[in-house]
Parts: C-alpha cells; structure tokens; sequence
C-alpha cells in the first residue's frame, strides 16, 4: 500500500463523511459549509489525476461563487430558529433510504466489473494544464464554448425576472 | 496508483448519498445543495476516466458541466426565493398545489 493510495482513501472517507454530515444538519447554514469543504476534498482529487485547471476551477465557481449564492439566498431568507426542518424519520423517508441502498448495490455490482489496474495514462500528464485544455477547447469544441455564453445570459436573465419583485406589489 | 475503480467507487457513493438527500430532506435549499453534491461526482467519475484513458474531452465536459451548474443554480435559488415569497416557506411539503 503506498502514499498516494493512503491519502486517497483519507481524503475518500473525508468526503463521504461531509458528505452523510450534510444532508443530516438540521442548520442550512452548517449544511452549506459541510458542502464547500466537500467541494475542496474533490479539488484535491482532480490534483490527484492531474487536472489542475478544473481543480482551480472548482475551488474558484464551486466553492466560491455557487455556495456563496447559497449562503447569500439562505441569509436573505432568513430563517430563524422554528422555520428550521428537524430531520424526521417516517415511512416515505424509510422507504428513500431503502431504494438509496439498492441504487448503490445496483452501482457496485458494476464498478466491481473494473478489474483494470493500468495507472494514470501517460498523456495525462500534461493533459490537464491550462495550455492543453486551451488549446482543445478552442479548437475541437469552439461552438459549444461560445454557446455556454448564451447560456449563462439567459440564466442571469431568468435569474433577474423570477427573483424580482412585481412592479404591482 | 490508485486503481480506477477507486474513483468510480467513491462518485458512486457521493452520488448514492446525494439521492438519498433529494429523497429525504424537506428543506428545498438543502435539497438543491444534494443535486450539487450529485453533479460533483459525476464531474469526479469523468474526469478519473478521462485520466486513465488519456483523453481530454472528459475534462472538456466537466468544465460545460460546471458552467451549466452555475447558471442552473442561479436561476434554481431565483426560484427559491419567488417560493419564499409567496408561501413564506421552503419546506417542499407545504408546497403541494400540484399535488393530485
């Protein structure tokens, strides 16, 4: 067992545990810090396979400005001390933690099948620079590229009209 | 080396907990940080398929993915707060006008 698996397995059980943490806090606020330091550990694994910019790019939009969006929404709504949802146990609840076994058993019976023990590629060493990813990007996937910025104008747009109140109110 | 499998593992169990989240919390702001937290790994799962076949259209597509997570959770919270304002909650079990 060598360094980097001993690490990976750490960082692994770092993230599940945010991760069971978050759904369980009865506090948004807690919720949504459990999730940044989630988004962190999975920015350490991209590192792991050697993709640099995505990993910046997670820290930067993931971690900085979508929880930041999160964070900004919960304290706008504010609630206070007995809007805050208890986790209950019931039925319905019983009954989604059942199924969420049985998807998971459904993914390992497949991830089992990954008998495949090559390491890393050798091309993925300089594949996750921001030169590398650059130059796929402007080149093979140009017209998409350009597309996600109609995308995100509409979203901004959407975003103003469904958050603004009505002129008549 | 961390075998492949490994990584896949791991997104698969993000994943599992963030449907296990969407399918028990009733808080929606909650709800949609599970739906984050279920992108997240599959973003993972491509990328470590990416480095292990030495292509880089994986890494092309988690970086569409993270802009179309950006703009879906602006215009997800936008929708949050129009709830909020005119049911004064966001817990999903009180919004059931569509319910039949």
């Amino acid at each position: 067992m060598n360094l980097e698996l001993i690490v990976f397995l750490i960082l692994a059980a770092a993230a599940n545990v945010s991760a069971v943490l978050m759904i369980t806090r009865k506090n948004p606020v807690t919720s949504a810090l459990y999730l940044v330091f989630n988004f962190f550990i999975i920015a350490i694994l991209y590192l792991f396979l050697r993709a640099q910019f995505i990993a910046v790019i997670q820290i930067t939009v993931y971690a900085g400005a979508i929880m930041v969006l999160f964070l900004f929404v919960i304290m706008l709504l504010n609630l206070g001390e007995d809007k805050l949802l208890k986790w209950k146990l019931n039925s319905t609840r019983t009954i989604a933690s059942i199924l969420g076994l049985v998807l998971l058993a459904e993914i390992a019976y497949y991830v089992m099948n990954f008998t495949s023990n090559s390491g890393l590629s050798p091309q993925s060493e300089s594949m996750g620079t921001v030169e590398s990813i650059g130059k796929v990007l402007y080149a093979s996937y140009l017209f998409p590229f350009e597309i996600t910025s109609i995308l995100l104008l509409a979203a901004v747009v959407g975003a103003i009209f469904l958050a603004k109140r009505k002129l008549e109110q | 080396m961390v075998p492949l499998g490994y990584y896949i593992g791991l997104s698969a169990i993000l994943f599992t907990i963030g449907v296990v989240g969407v399918l028990t919390l009733r808080n929606a702001i909650v709800i949609f940080m599970s739906v984050e937290l279920m992108l997240n790994s599959v973003n993972l799962a491509l990328i470590a398929f990416s480095a292990y076949s030495g292509n880089p259209a994986g890494q092309i597509l988690v970086f569409f993915s993270i802009a179309v997570a950006a703009a879906e959770s602006a215009v997800g919270l936008a929708i949050i707060i129009a709830l909020f304002r005119n049911k004064l909650t966001v817990n999903i079990d009180e919004v059931n006008v569509l319910k039949w």
